[in-house]
């Protein structure tokens, strides 16, 4: 980074609510630090200025959910030397990949007036399924001191400090005590990702899986405490069917409960 | 040997305070007993019951009329001496220079107060950890320097407990400055206080204290007595190593697989586990740099990441690494048992899992004599 080039950073949207490249808007004090090692070359949630590709960065947001997409994603992908997904969308098919469980068809019709202008596909899927992702940072949404994390490890080429293991880890080191052992809450977080730092917790609410399965998800474990909890078969198909409904950990978790449920 | 009447308490609290001490003590914090800092010893947690059985925790408002009628909870002292993220180093580089801008590390005074047996048996473990071996780590020497131990010997040991086995409590024998048994004298409610430490003895000169008579010597034994009568958990520190060393292939292993969540939290509320790892993050400019030590465990893939991939891959082999090593290795690394008989593994286990009873399984099928044992 020490030569005079600013790296070219753009930011994608797919599939998604914005909540994540907002993070990048929240970042306020600290984006203008960034602005000033990183040129934000696209960026339309930002500025209107748009600078022509290729870019060093592209950060992805969002599920890739219809035709025009898988094509846009090769485009951005051959433009862009370092892809980073961002966002629970973009690495497993967010919110939107319950439509996985159901028959898009039925969606369609019960939504819209005129069911045949609507062109998607069956399934909303990760961006990783599509194109190389070199690096994809969890969360619904990100938190913003990951993304500038990951960014600033990109511009000292080092290897950026975001940890795979579960929420229980940041519970104990911020000295929360667990919410399942104390309040018999029903808790995604001995098999979710940490990055959020431990947020529902610490207002003793169970975690809601926001970041994802963990490195190590024992998904059927957790489901057996859970059910000595006296979580439903049909609560726990929808504490594993949120915002990371498609990854797979979760997914296939969820499939497990509605056999029981049947 | 000293009495000093219940309500005298706070005069120690208030002496401690004006001194410069900050006081560290058992706090009601979301319905769990955490050590927090105390304005006054109106602030700390008493006449509290608390229900504890694997992978469960309550509190309760208690009947009795006994201050110290609980154990604490998740968090243990080790907080307060190896924090869970702590700065190790920071350089600063320019075209010309290099700077250690490092600070010095400091430590306020602190004197935790309602200290129990077993926390003060890890706290000597976390010495030799820290202190006693070829290198002393700064930050716990910083921590530890200043501190006093006010310690308080258990009458309502939790249903997880077990030190009695693991003969590190429920009275605390050394390692502290003042040790309280809550009794009952002459008829008032009042703590028999035996000192352990000329720093102890010069705060008693400080209070409304008499010199215990045999009586009270007496009541305080059998609250001891009958805290041990009422631990039903045991470990066998011996057998336990012997079946471990002996159990490196067994097929509980993969039992303990099937439960275990891989979450970290045993390891996160033991108060001896000390495993921790290296940050190193930058400025964005990369001018500055910084080397930050957190807290780790043995259930984290990345612990044992050489270049490759992870060395333990399997739950089963990250479950048998914890048991083994706080179990079996230790004995060989530290001299003793790993573990303090504190029962947090137990409690606080989200999976409910149970290491008194799955330590029995491999003791079960040890050889009755070891050939070779751990030690």
């Amino acid at each position: 980074m020490k030569s005079g080039h600013k790296p070219k950073l753009a930011v994608w949207k797919f599939a998604s609510c914005d909540g994540c490249q907002l993070s990048l808007l929240d970042c306020e004090e600290e984006l203008l630090a960034v602005a000033g090692h990183i040129e934000l070359a696209y960026f339309p949630e930002a500025t209107r200025a748009e600078i022509r590709g290729p870019y060093d960065i592209s950060l992805v947001e969002g599920s890739i959910t219809t035709p025009h997409d898988q094509h846009r994603i090769q485009k951005i992908r051959r433009q862009s030397r370092l892809l980073i997904a961002i966002g629970a969308c973009a690495t497993s098919g967010g919110i939107q990949a319950l439509r996985s469980f159901a028959r898009v068809e039925d969606y369609v019709r019960v939504v819209y007036a005129h069911p045949e202008y609507i062109s998607t596909l069956e399934r909303s899927t990760a961006i990783a399924k599509h194109v190389q992702v070199d690096f994809e940072l969890r969360g619904c949404p990100i938190d913003k001191y990951q993304l500038l994390e990951v960014l600033n490890a990109y511009l000292n080429g080092r290897k950026p400090n975001i940890p795979t293991y579960c929420v229980c880890v940041e519970c104990k080191r911020r000295g929360t005590p667990c919410v399942m052992v104390s309040r018999g809450e029903a808790c995604l977080g001995p098999v979710t990702q940490a990055g959020c730092g431990a947020l529902c917790p610490a207002y003793a609410r169970g975690c809601f899986g926001c970041f994802g399965p963990m490195e190590n998800p024992h998904t059927e474990a957790l489901s057996e405490r859970l059910k000595a909890l006296g979580v439903s078969e049909g609560d726990m198909i929808r504490l594993f069917r949120s915002f990371n409904a498609g990854a797979e950990a979760f997914r296939k978790e969820s499939k497990a409960h509605v056999r029981i449920e049947k | 040997m000293y009495i000093l009447e219940r309500e005298y308490l706070a005069a120690l609290a208030t002496l401690l305070l004006g001194r410069g001490y900050e006081l560290i003590g058992p706090k009601l914090a979301g319905g769990v007993i955490t050590y927090a800092p105390l304005a006054g010893i109106e602030e700390m947690a008493r006449k509290i019951r608390d229900a504890q059985g694997p992978g469960h925790y309550r509190s309760s408002p208690g009947e009795e009329d006994v201050w110290f009628s609980y154990v604490p909870g998740a968090a243990s002292l080790k907080p307060w001496f190896n924090p869970p993220k702590c700065l190790v180093c920071r350089m600063r580089g320019s075209a010309d220079e290099f700077l250690n801008e490092t600070p010095p590390v400091t430590a306020p005074k602190r004197a935790f107060i309602g200290v129990r047996a077993c926390e003060v048996a890890a706290l000597r473990m976390q010495d030799k950890i820290f202190l006693e071996g070829p290198y002393a780590d700064p930050e716990y020497r910083a921590r530890r320097e200043g501190a006093l131990i006010l310690a308080v010997n258990c009458s309502h040991p939790a249903e997880t407990c077990f030190c009695a086995s693991m003969q590190t409590g429920p009275k605390a024998t050394t390692g502290f400055d003042l040790a309280l048994t809550e009794i009952s004298a002459k008829g008032k409610p009042a703590f028999l206080i035996e000192k352990g430490s000329d720093a102890g003895g010069e705060l008693l000169g400080e209070l409304p204290v008499r010199m215990a008579t045999a009586k009270d010597k007496e009541a305080a034994i059998l609250v001891s007595e009958r805290a041990a009568q009422q631990i039903t958990r045991e470990i066998n520190p011996e057998r336990a190593a012997r079946g471990l060393a002996a159990g490196l292939e067994h097929p509980h292993w993969a039992t303990l697989e099937s439960r275990c969540m891989n979450c970290a939290n045993c390891t996160l509320v033991c108060p001896t586990c000390f495993c921790s790892t290296m940050e190193d993050s930058t400025s964005l400019s990369g001018d500055t740099a910084e080397r930050w030590r957190l807290w780790d465990s043995c259930f984290v893939s990345e612990f044992t990441y050489i270049h490759g991939g992870s060395i333990r891959k399997s739950g089963a082999s990250r479950y048998r690494q914890w048991l083994g090593h706080k179990f079996s290795h230790w004995h060989k690394q530290f001299g003793a048992s790993g573990c303090v008989g504190c029962g947090r593994c137990i409690a606080w286990c989200p999976a409910g899992i149970d290491i008194t009873r799955e330590l029995a399984v491999f003791e079960a099928s040890a050889p009755a004599t070891a050939r070779e044992t751990v030690r």
